[in-house]
Parts: C-alpha cells; structure tokens; sequence
C-alpha cells in the first residue's frame, strides 16, 4: 500500500542526494578536513605562529614546511592558525547574520504590516551601502580585531537572509497546511516555529553558505587593507597584506601563495557544498 | 432529516474584494461580487453539496465558513452563536468544531513532519489527549480511515494522493468536529480513488454524525455524497433543495445546463442541454440589476434584464432563483 | 503600472532618508572632529572653539543633520579635514577615473555574463556546460585583490607586459597612452563580478528554456538557434536587467579595494585615504554618494523589471 516499502527521514534523504553529487560531497570532505586541521592547529603546528625563528625569509624547506616571513615566524604555523581565525570569523558572523535575519523575516512575513514596511526600509537602506565601505566604516569606528569583525559582518550580512525568509514566509502562509492549522486554533507561536519554519530551513541553509563564502572573503580584504585582523594575529586576509609590496610579490611568493590559495578552497567548497544542498534539498528535483 | 437540529445558519453573507486594476489613475471602486447575499442552513449530520464553476464563490463561502477569510456582511451563525466579526481568540474555542478539508493533498500536509505529529499536536494543543497518549490515539485515527498503524511514522511524501486525503480527513477528525468543511476533496484523484474516499466520508458521517458542507465543481461527487444540494452562480445560490430534486427536476436553467453536462451514468440522457453553457462565464465584477445568468441563459426575458430574481420556494424545500421558473414553465432536462 | 512606479518612488524616498540618517550617525561614531583637530597640538583652545562654531558643532546633533542636509541640497559637502579642498570638487576631480574603470568593469562582466550564461544554458549538462559552470564558481570565489596580486605577478612582473599602477589624473594631459593602465584592473573587477552573474544568468535561462510555450513552438517546428534567439531572448531581459542592477554595489566595493592595488587615483583610493585619516566629510559624502547610486539603480532596476515583464507581482516584492 505503501509507495516505498523502506521509508527514510527528510535528512537521510538529503544525505542521500547530497551524495550523488560527486563535487560537492569531495568539497564536504576537504572543507571538515581544513577545519579539523584548523581546530588541532596547536596540536599540528610546528612553531608557535609567532614565536621569532633564527630564519628570515627563508624559502620552504628544511623545518619550515612553507618557509619564514620576514619577520622568521613560520608560514605553515600561521597558515593553520589564520585558517582557524578565517573559519571562525566565517561561521560565527554567518550565525549571527542568520539569527538575525531569520527573526526579522519571520516577524515581517508573518505579522506584515507596520513590522513588514519597518524591516523591509531598513534591509533597503542597508542593502544600499556598498557593503565594502560600511565594513571599512564600521572597521574605523571600533577598535579592529577577530570579535569586532564577526559582529560587524553579522550585523551587516542580516539583509539578505531577511528578506530571503520573508518571502519564503509569504509563500507558505498561502500554503494549506499554514490554513489548516489556523483552523485548528493552534496558537501563532507555533505555527511560525513549528509549520513554517522548519519548511524555510532548506533555503537558509544554502543562503547561509553563501554567507558564510562571503564573510570569509570580507574577512579576508578588510585584513588585506589592514583595517581587519590585526597582527601579531595570524589571518589569511593580513597574511597576504606583504604582497602589497613588489619585493614580496616577486621574491617572496611562498608568503602569499599559500594563504590566497587556502582563501579560495575555504571559498570554493562552501560554494560547492551550498550547491550540492540546493540540489540535494531542492524539491522540484524528483524524490 | 428535516426536523433535525440545525446546525450552522448562514444568512446574507457577503464577500468583495477590489477589482484587479484599481490603479492609482483609475480609482473606480470596483469590486468582484465573490460571496453575495448568500443564505442556506445546514442540519447536524447532513451533507450539502455547493456546486458551481471555478470562480462562482463557492470555495470562498466555505473559506468564510470556517473564518479563513472575513466576510463583508451578512452573519453565520453556528449553535446560536454568531461567528461572523469574533475575534481571533474567541473563534479558536469553536474552531475545533469546525474543520476544514482541502483540495491539493500535498499542500495540506506539512512536508517536514511526520504523520504521527500533524495528527497528535492539535489533539495535544487544545487538550484532547495526552502527549504520552497521543501515539495510541493517532493509531485509532489512522485506522478508522483505513491507514495502518504505521503510517504514523512516515512523512506525507511517501503516501499517495488518496493516501494523503485520509489522513487530512484523519487530522480534521481528530479534533471531533460537527461540521467539516469539504473544498473539493476529491477532485485531483483518479476515479477510482474518488469512490473510495467518498465512501470512507459516507461512512465516517454514519458513525460519527458529522456534517458536511461538500464543495465541488463535479456534480457526479457532490450528487453522489450529498443530501441537499445548493447550486452557485457568480456569487449567489440560485437552486437549493434536496439533492434528488435537484437531480431530477432543475429548476434554474443554470442548474439544468450543469446537470446535463454531467458524463451521464443514465445514457439515455443527452448532454444536449450543456450548449446552454456557451459563452464566458460573466464575470463578477459587472453585476447589472438583472439576473446574473441572464446573458448566457437562453429563456432570458425582459423582466430577467430588468429585476432581480430572488430565491423562491417551489415546494417541499426546493427553492431557485428565476423568473422563468416562478411563471410555470418548469423544464424537464435533455428532452 | 503608474500606481507601482509612484510606490517604489515613495519607497525610494524613504530609504533615501534612512540612508542620509544612518550617513549621519556612522560619521558622528567615527569620532568628533573637533578632537582629531585637537590632536594637533598647534591648534589653540581658542581656535578649536570658534572652528566647532564654525562647523556647528555646538549644537544639538538633530540640527545639525539638518544643518548637513540643507547644505547638501545645495551640493555642498563640507571641507576636507586634511587638505581643506571642498569635498564636492575633490569627488568630481576623482569621479572620472572611477566611472572610467567601474563603466569598462560593467560593460565587460555583463558581455561575459550574458555570453556564458547563455551559452551554458543552451548547452546544460554538456561538458561545456560544467566547465563555464566551474569557472564561475571559481570567479566567485577568487578574491578580487589575490586575482590581482596573480595578475600583476604574471603581466607585470614576469611578463612586463602591463603597468600595475602609474595612472593619473585623466584631465592630466600629456600622457597619450592611458588603456593600458585600465586592462588589469578592468579586467580583476569584471572578472569578480562575472562568476555570480554567469550562474544567475544561466538559471534564469534554463527556466525560461524550460517553460511550456517554448515547448510548444519547439513542436511546430521552428528552429532552434530561431527560438532561442526570437522567443527566449526577449524574456532573458528579466534576469539581465537584474544582474545590471545588482552589479553596481559590486562594482563600488570592488574599486575601493582594487583601487587602492593599483594606485588608481579614482573615488576608491580618495575614500581609502580618508578612511585611513579618518578624514570625516570625505567618508561621509563618498558613503552617501555610492548608497544613492545603488539605491537609484535599484529603483530603475525595479521600474525596468516590471516593464519587461508586465506580469510581475507589482507590489508583492517589497
């Protein structure tokens, strides 16, 4: 009677689809192996990222996997140190954009009215700053370092998931099962938690790595102008910052190789595994 | 049937909403006659079929039965107690008693809950049952619609249409309604599921004395579930009465016309008399003095141009709008 | 039609407000001018206390908002802390070297999007197909200033082949060969903004690709290259006049970074330096000028939107 006789959970299907593709689910497994290189960077460095070595300027070789800067702090201790200092900056400011920008869309989708008209102005006017320049602004006002940059990207990334869960609220209290449970009587707490947010959970998430993307390559310029990450501290942005200088760029290229291309895997598999959960949770695509 | 405590009495309601192209040049007022001055009543334990095509207000009436929508006018009272303009709070003590059924199967389920959760959290919610007993309670709901047991694990996705229409049946059980409104519950299944739901409705009215107010453009469904019958026309009842009667004797040519065009179980009934129904279906935004049927209905007078038909009893309940038939000239279908 | 244009005007306005407010309180956070002044220990009390009255700094921060609003009404945008100019001359002296660069990063960035978008559309799931999709993703997620650091390495460097910085002024004469300055910056902007919009582009076009009434003309047998260009065409305006109009924050964001790469003396490296000393008139009018732009090519875009497709739910998008 059944259509199918072995029935799966909504995540086991996801996990499922996430799988099939191929791309996305090799990008899955190098982004977790980045981070836990990340998380275990005390553990896994060779020097202290700071700690001066007799070697300046040294090509790799020898103890030093990537060589020294010129200051002869080892680049692969700071590499796994800036990795870590990029991935946190990316998740926890994707955490916040999203919290925030989910309960502002569930309030202006649901409650709509003077809540809708307030909340949708104000993701206009933010949306209307060129997001650089509020950053840069944002890194004058306060005092810059690795907190400060997740709050201030938090604050600014809000918008879009907004109004992203905004009109995924609109569509679905058109949906039937929104009205049956109002004829129900349920209370309006829980059909905004329990009927239509879990239904938007699909499209945060792949919003959120698109976030999450982007925070790391704003972290990433903010620490390359200098208004960022501030040295001593490690980071994938402040670590290319050398490279602005033309000795550094032409002699040097073991200083900013590696850091621009860690950016860009941390950048390319968050897209990818943004990708494959659209495809993965998507619901025109065939069950 | 026809001294049995009435149930829900709906008097003059009415619905407007502004008409498409109310632009910021062109202030005209206008409004589509969705709901107007629609009246019946219905008996606990009955079933009424609301027929009519899309767009002749039928679901909104049902839509303003259960408090979907607000009405413009008009009262319904339910027990006594008048629905119409109760706020939020005070319709959700009532609400329970009245539930509503939906179309599309799929888009009444929610997708990312499990069958056991749809069912137990109204019944939970407003104290019907336990959380620890809801589990068994969902499993005796699940089987009085002929599911087993364990469909209470699985998500709406894995079912079939006619699979998905008995647990919405199930869930609007659960909370023991008196009345439950039906918006053409079977129309997207194939024939032969159509039947069975139908049958499983018929059933569950015998044993539990629920009523019914069954809306469908079919006429075959809402002939073959329905006790009364109330044809809809761009926003008015135009023929009410007991749904044989109605079968058998239309009286508005609008309700002749919809009977003709039903794919005849009797053969010997020529579906000649649908080529009344030529022409657009009006609309209900340019609603004159006249009959609203009158310019696609082929006995159209002078008097139906000019004056409005109002409903009228012809005897033993069955009541149309028309003037034709308020001179005599009762017309036997396909001959 | 009228009715929706009039509304996201008046939409328009209001966020236009709300902009000049939050300009006005960022500026007033980034710090008091009277004490980077102050810093200056040549300045004497006297003088700090009749410059604040000069700048009307005494007064409550409410008039002065209005105070700034009605001079900005009549274009005018204060002094420069640092070099005393009137900020409004030093936006216009920086302005042509930036619409240069921005306008050649937007023209390219929307040939390739529309291009590849197209053409990997046309050709979906081909090889073709992924690889465009590949290299979009990874347009996306280069970062604009590590492709220039690449590009000055290889064409500047190693191959000598392209200036990475020495542009000036173009109202400076003198200087007959300015396009080669332009390519690599041209080049990292439209690159960076490309990658997004070729997959935007393309999924557009697999929808209308997809919908029905091309279905049926393909069954009466019209060609394809025909179809695509006569039917698809018209209805893949919609995501193109998108993409134009998300493109320009982009475009803001990117050229004050690369900007500052490749010492191009346009409003990017003007804002840059400002931000840096903190130069608070400067900031507050490039803020204010780059917020009305994209709000402007935002209300356009919208106003085109509805009038490419007339079917859109006016009023339901906001």
């Amino acid at each position: 009677m059944m259509k199918k006789d072995v029935h799966e959970t909504y995540a086991g299907m996801v996990w499922r689809r996430f799988k099939r593709h191929r791309a996305g689910f090799a990008c899955l497994i190098l982004l977790l192996a980045i981070a836990a290189a990340a998380v275990l960077a005390p553990v896994l460095a060779p020097f202290d990222p700071d700690q001066i070595n007799p070697a300046f300027s040294q090509a790799p070789g020898g103890p030093y996997l990537l060589g020294t800067d010129q200051m002869g702090r080892d680049v692969f201790s700071r590499l796994l140190y800036g990795t870590r200092v990029s991935l946190t900056v990316g998740v926890l400011s994707t955490l916040l954009a999203t919290s925030i920008g989910v309960v502002l869309g569930l309030t202006a989708g649901y409650f709509g009215g003077w809540a809708d008209m307030v909340i949708m102005r104000v993701t206009d006017m933010i949306m209307s700053f060129p997001y650089i320049m509020l950053i840069l602004v944002a890194g004058v006002i306060f005092r810059p370092g690795m907190w400060m940059i997740i709050l201030i990207l938090g604050f600014i990334d809000w918008p879009g998931v907004a109004r992203l869960v905004r009109g995924e609220v609109l569509s679905l209290r058109e949906k039937d099962f929104i009205h049956s449970a109002e004829i129900a009587g349920m209370s309006r707490r829980y059909i905004l938690f329990s009927e239509i947010l879990p239904n938007c959970f699909a499209p945060i998430l792949i919003f959120a790595t698109g976030v999450m993307a982007i925070s790391i390559l704003d972290e990433a310029s903010l620490s390359f102008l200098g208004m960022g990450i501030q040295p001593p501290q490690a980071s994938l942005g402040n670590m290319l910052n050398g490279a602005q200088s033309i000795s550094v760029l032409t002699g040097m290229p073991w200083l900013w190789v590696a850091p621009g291309v860690m950016i860009i895997l941390l950048v390319v598999c968050t897209n990818f595994v943004g990708d494959a959960l659209r495809d993965a949770m998507d619901p025109n695509t065939s069950w | 049937m026809q001294d049995s405590h009435i149930l829900l009495s709906v008097r003059d309601l009415t619905k407007h909403y502004p008409a498409e192209g109310n632009g910021f040049f062109h202030r005209n007022n206008e409004f589509i006659h969705a709901v107007d001055h629609v009246s019946f009543d219905l008996r606990e334990g009955e079933t009424l079929g609301l027929v009519g095509e899309s767009g002749c207000g039928k679901s909104t009436t049902g839509r303003l039965v259960v408090g979907m929508e607000k009405p413009d006018g008009g009262s319904i009272l339910y027990e006594g107690q008048e629905l119409a303009g109760m706020s939020r709070k005070e319709l959700s003590s009532i609400r329970t008693l009245l539930q509503m059924i939906f179309q599309d199967s799929y888009q009444s389920l929610n997708p990312r809950k499990r069958v056991l959760d749809i069912l137990a959290d109204p019944m939970v919610f407003h104290g019907i049952v336990s959380r620890a007993d809801a589990p068994r309670r969902v499993g005796e709901l699940l089987q009085l619609v002929g599911l087993p047991a364990d469909a209470a694990d699985r998500y709406p996705h894995e079912f079939s249409g006619g699979q998905r229409q008995r647990i919405s049946i199930a869930r609007a059980l659960s909370l023991n309604p008196r009345l439950i409104v039906c918006d053409e519950p079977v129309s997207a299944l194939d024939v032969s599921i159509q039947a069975q739901i139908l049958n499983l409705m018929k059933d569950l009215q015998d044993r539990l004395g629920v009523a019914y107010l069954f809306i469908a453009h079919g006429l075959g469904a809402v002939h073959y579930i329905s006790d009364r019958i109330a044809v809809m026309y761009l926003g008015e009842i135009v023929e009410l009465g007991e749904g044989q009667e109605v079968f058998r004797h239309p009286l508005h040519p609008y309700a002749q016309a919809l009977i003709g065009a039903v794919p005849a179980a009797d053969p010997d009934r020529r579906p000649d008399d649908a080529s009344i129904l030529k022409g657009e279906a009006g609309d209900a935004v340019h609603v004159g003095e006249g009959c609203r049927f009158a310019a696609r209905c082929p006995f159209a007078a002078d008097q139906c141009l000019r004056e409005h038909p109002v409903l009228t009893d012809f005897g033993n309940g069955h009541l149309a709008a028309c003037w034709r038939a308020a001179r005599g000239h009762e017309c036997e279908p396909g001959i | 039609m009228a009715k929706y244009i009039a509304k996201r005007l008046l939409y328009g306005l209001i966020t236009l407000l709300g902009i000049t407010i939050i300009d006005f309180i960022l500026m007033n956070l980034v710090g008091n001018p009277i004490d980077i002044l102050a810093s200056n220990p040549k300045v004497s009390e006297g003088a700090l206390k009749v410059r604040a009255h000069e700048l009307g700094l005494d007064r409550p921060a409410w008039q002065q908002y209005f105070i700034w609003i009605g001079q900005i009404l009549h274009g005018n945008f204060g002094f420069s802390y640092k070099t005393y100019q009137p900020v409004s001359q030093m936006i216009l002296s920086h302005l042509f070297p930036t619409l240069i660069l921005m306008g050649t990063a937007l023209a390219v960035s929307m040939v390739i999007a529309v291009v590849f978008g197209i053409y990997s559309a046309v050709h979906v799931h081909t090889k073709r197909d992924y690889s465009i999709v590949f290299l979009a993703f990874l347009g996306q997620s280069v970062p604009g200033f590590f492709l220039a650091l690449v590009l000055i390495y290889f064409f500047s460097v190693r191959l000598g082949w392209l200036p990475s910085s020495g542009m000036r002024n173009l109202n400076d004469p003198g200087d007959g060969v300015q396009l080669r300055y332009l390519i690599l910056p041209a080049t990292v902007l439209a690159l960076s903004e490309a990658g997004n919009n070729i997959r935007y582009i393309r999924s557009a076009m697999l929808e209308i690709l997809n919908q029905d009434y091309l279905r049926t003309v393909k069954g009466k047998g019209v060609g394809r290259r025909i179809l695509i260009y006569r039917h698809a065409l018209r209805n893949a305006l919609i995501p193109i006049v998108t993409v134009f109009g998300m493109e320009i924050p982009g475009l803001f964001g990117g050229s004050v970074i690369l900007e500052q790469i490749f010492s191009w003396p346009g409003l990017g490296l003007m804002t840059m330096n400002a931000i840096l000393q903190r130069d608070y008139p400067v900031i507050m009018a490039t803020c204010l000028l780059s917020a009305v732009v994209v709000l402007l090519a935002n209300i356009v875009t919208d106003i085109l939107y509805a009038v490419v497709d007339p079917t859109v739910k006016l009023g339901k998008q906001f």
